[in-house]
């Protein structure tokens, strides 16, 4: 029952958002308004390459950057699409409906 | 000190159109320049590729009208980067036919227009490769080579500020740029003015999208910048916006792997150490930008090549064992394909089944995909070199599904809706072949520039 109490980062951050970077990488970026709940999900270190990697299910090497970005009070990492934006089969060419699965990252 | 005010109305010029009144707010404050990208790849290769545009040209037009009417009525140079869309050659002359146009709509004095074209041909780039020139591939993507070339059906070279500042110091009032780094249009005038391409290319990092760097969130409304060496000020002119560090900071982290970092023709700009302070209500000054020249000038090259033509259909599922055997269905549905048309690979064609209301958006990614949706929407999407194959492939994807051969379905008389029985022509589909930088010797050396007289009174005239 504790855990269903647990805050997440969809209570935490104020703009979870996924982007293009260039033509062949998606980034993520988690954005706090409160630099109090920021720090609380940076020291809880709910967030890190092989975390994000296995959220989304792809191998790690395709995270190719992690970034805590005091000035804005945010962490970002970016991920190598699976094939270029916009080609044939792809399902996002902005890249813009990726973060969803964030929402339910718990911090302690 | 010297200091040179920006006023920056949109940040993809045409893609939607620009918010006029903020736009006119900022002209009561007389900026020194006008400004705008009008280009991006998130609009994926096929406008590149097939040398079309994303935005409607009447969008472009209303853009391209009031930043022209105003710079003309205010006497302050306007820049407009990566025309249409791609900053293609037919993107700039498109432009350029454009400001000729609303100039004698308006019967507007004479003024120099001078225009940049970036686009090379992939000829042209197989020589300066065979005659040891190399490609080398950004994130991760290998050297190009010849074949890679031979795939690619059109390209344009980024421009730095070098060509832009060189335009206006040869008196341009209006720069129509073919592909240029978004922040190099800004870099111009400040680099002109004797600034350090630090704070020139940082402050058009900080500007190039408009009102996406103030909150709360807004589109298409003007900023108004004040730029001295070192420090940076930016406002926002729409009434119910404002600019504070953590708008203007996540900015600069926005759309790129790297918030640290801009790349730019000549060097890049290390933000490591970048500070943010409220100055006013709406304002926020940036400072600290650092410049790391690179040892060679190096280029980015964008290129797309067609990979075929394009179908589409569209079908439903609502048998709830149809959509616990989805993926059974398609492979039954595959594998009659391959029976017809031989294997996707050899024989040069390709199907996607995009399972809407399943994992349609984040495919392998989902970490939560239903087990039991509702529905599903399937888009079967196809590609061939000949249309007509394509098109009979899609059709045979999408009825297959309707003819699946599981055990145990009850609806013998079709195990899909078809939508309607019909195949849509999608544009061809194309890929992004080049992201890539090439060394040069001289930042000006791929870009070309003309000048030219725009009178808008010589034809009311005659």
């Amino acid at each position: 029952m504790e855990r269903r109490n647990m805050l997440t980062l969809r209570d935490l951050a104020s703009t979870i958002r996924s982007k293009n970077a260039g033509v062949d990488h998606i980034t993520f970026d988690i954005i706090f308004k409160e630099r109090v709940n920021f720090e609380k999900v940076r020291d809880a270190k709910v967030l890190s390459p092989a975390i994000v990697a296995e959220l989304l299910r792809i191998p790690e090497s395709r995270v190719t950057d992690f970034v805590v970005f005091e000035p804005a009070n945010a962490i970002k990492f970016t991920i190598r699409r699976e094939r270029p934006s916009g080609s044939p089969g792809e399902r996002d060419v902005f890249g813009s409906q990726q973060y969803a699965p964030l929402f339910d990252v718990e911090v302690p | 000190m010297t200091e040179v005010t920006i006023l920056c109305p949109t940040g993809h010029l045409g893609f939607t159109p620009l918010e006029k009144d903020s736009f006119l707010a900022g002209c009561e404050l007389k900026p020194d320049f006008i400004i705008a990208d009008s280009g991006s790849c998130d609009i994926g290769p096929y406008p590149l590729g097939a040398d079309g545009q994303a935005s409607p040209a009447a969008w472009q037009k209303h853009d391209l009208e009031v930043m022209l009417l105003a710079a003309r009525r205010l006497g302050v140079p306007m820049i407009i980067g990566s025309a249409s869309d791609t900053g293609t050659d037919r993107g700039v002359a498109q432009y350029v036919a454009l400001m000729q146009e609303i100039a004698a709509e308006h019967g507007l004095a004479p003024f120099r227009l001078a225009a940049i074209e970036s686009e090379l041909k992939p000829a042209a780039v197989r020589e300066m490769l065979r005659a040891g020139t190399p490609i080398h591939g950004l994130d991760g993507r290998p050297e190009a080579d010849d074949a890679l070339l031979a795939r690619t059906d059109r390209i344009v070279a980024v421009m730095g500020g070098e060509p832009i500042a060189a335009a206006l110091a040869g008196g341009a009032d209006v720069v129509i740029a073919g592909r240029a780094s978004d922040c190099a249009l800004f870099a111009a005038p400040l680099l002109n003015a004797g600034m350090s391409p630090a704070t020139a290319y940082y402050a058009g990092k900080l500007m190039e999208c408009a009102s996406f760097c103030c909150e709360p969130f807004m589109g298409k409304e003007s900023i108004y910048g004040q730029i001295r060496e070192d420090d940076i000020r930016v406002t926002a002119m729409h009434p119910g916006q404002r600019c504070t560090p953590a708008s203007l900071a996540s900015h600069a982290m926005y759309e790129r792997r790297d918030p640290f970092r801009e790349y730019v023709v000549s060097g890049h700009v290390d933000m490591s150490e970048c500070r943010y302070e409220q100055v006013a209500e709406k304002t926020t000054r940036a400072t600290g930008p650092r410049f790391v020249p690179s040892a060679t000038p190096m280029v980015k090259l964008e290129g797309a090549g067609k990979v075929g033509e394009r179908r589409l259909a569209v079908v439903g599922m609502r048998d709830p064992y149809m959509i616990q055997n989805i993926d059974k269905a398609i492979a039954w549905a595959r594998a009659r394909l391959a029976e017809r048309f031989g294997k996707p690979e050899e024989a040069g064609w390709q199907v996607f089944y995009h399972l809407y209301g399943r994992d349609g958006v984040m495919g392998p990614m989902d970490p939560t995909p239903p087990a039991q949706p509702h529905e599903i929407g399937v888009v079967v999407e196809t590609l061939c070199q000949d249309g007509k194959r394509a098109e009979e492939i899609c059709a045979l994807a999408a009825r297959n599904l309707f003819y699946a051969r599981l055990p145990e379905v009850k609806g013998t008389a079709g195990a899909a809706a078809l939508m309607s029985d019909e195949v849509l022509t999608g544009k061809p589909g194309y890929e992004w072949t080049l992201n890539h930088v090439m060394p040069v010797k001289d930042p000006m050396e791929l870009f070309r520039t003309r000048f030219l007289t725009v009178d808008g009174t010589a034809r009311r005239a005659a």
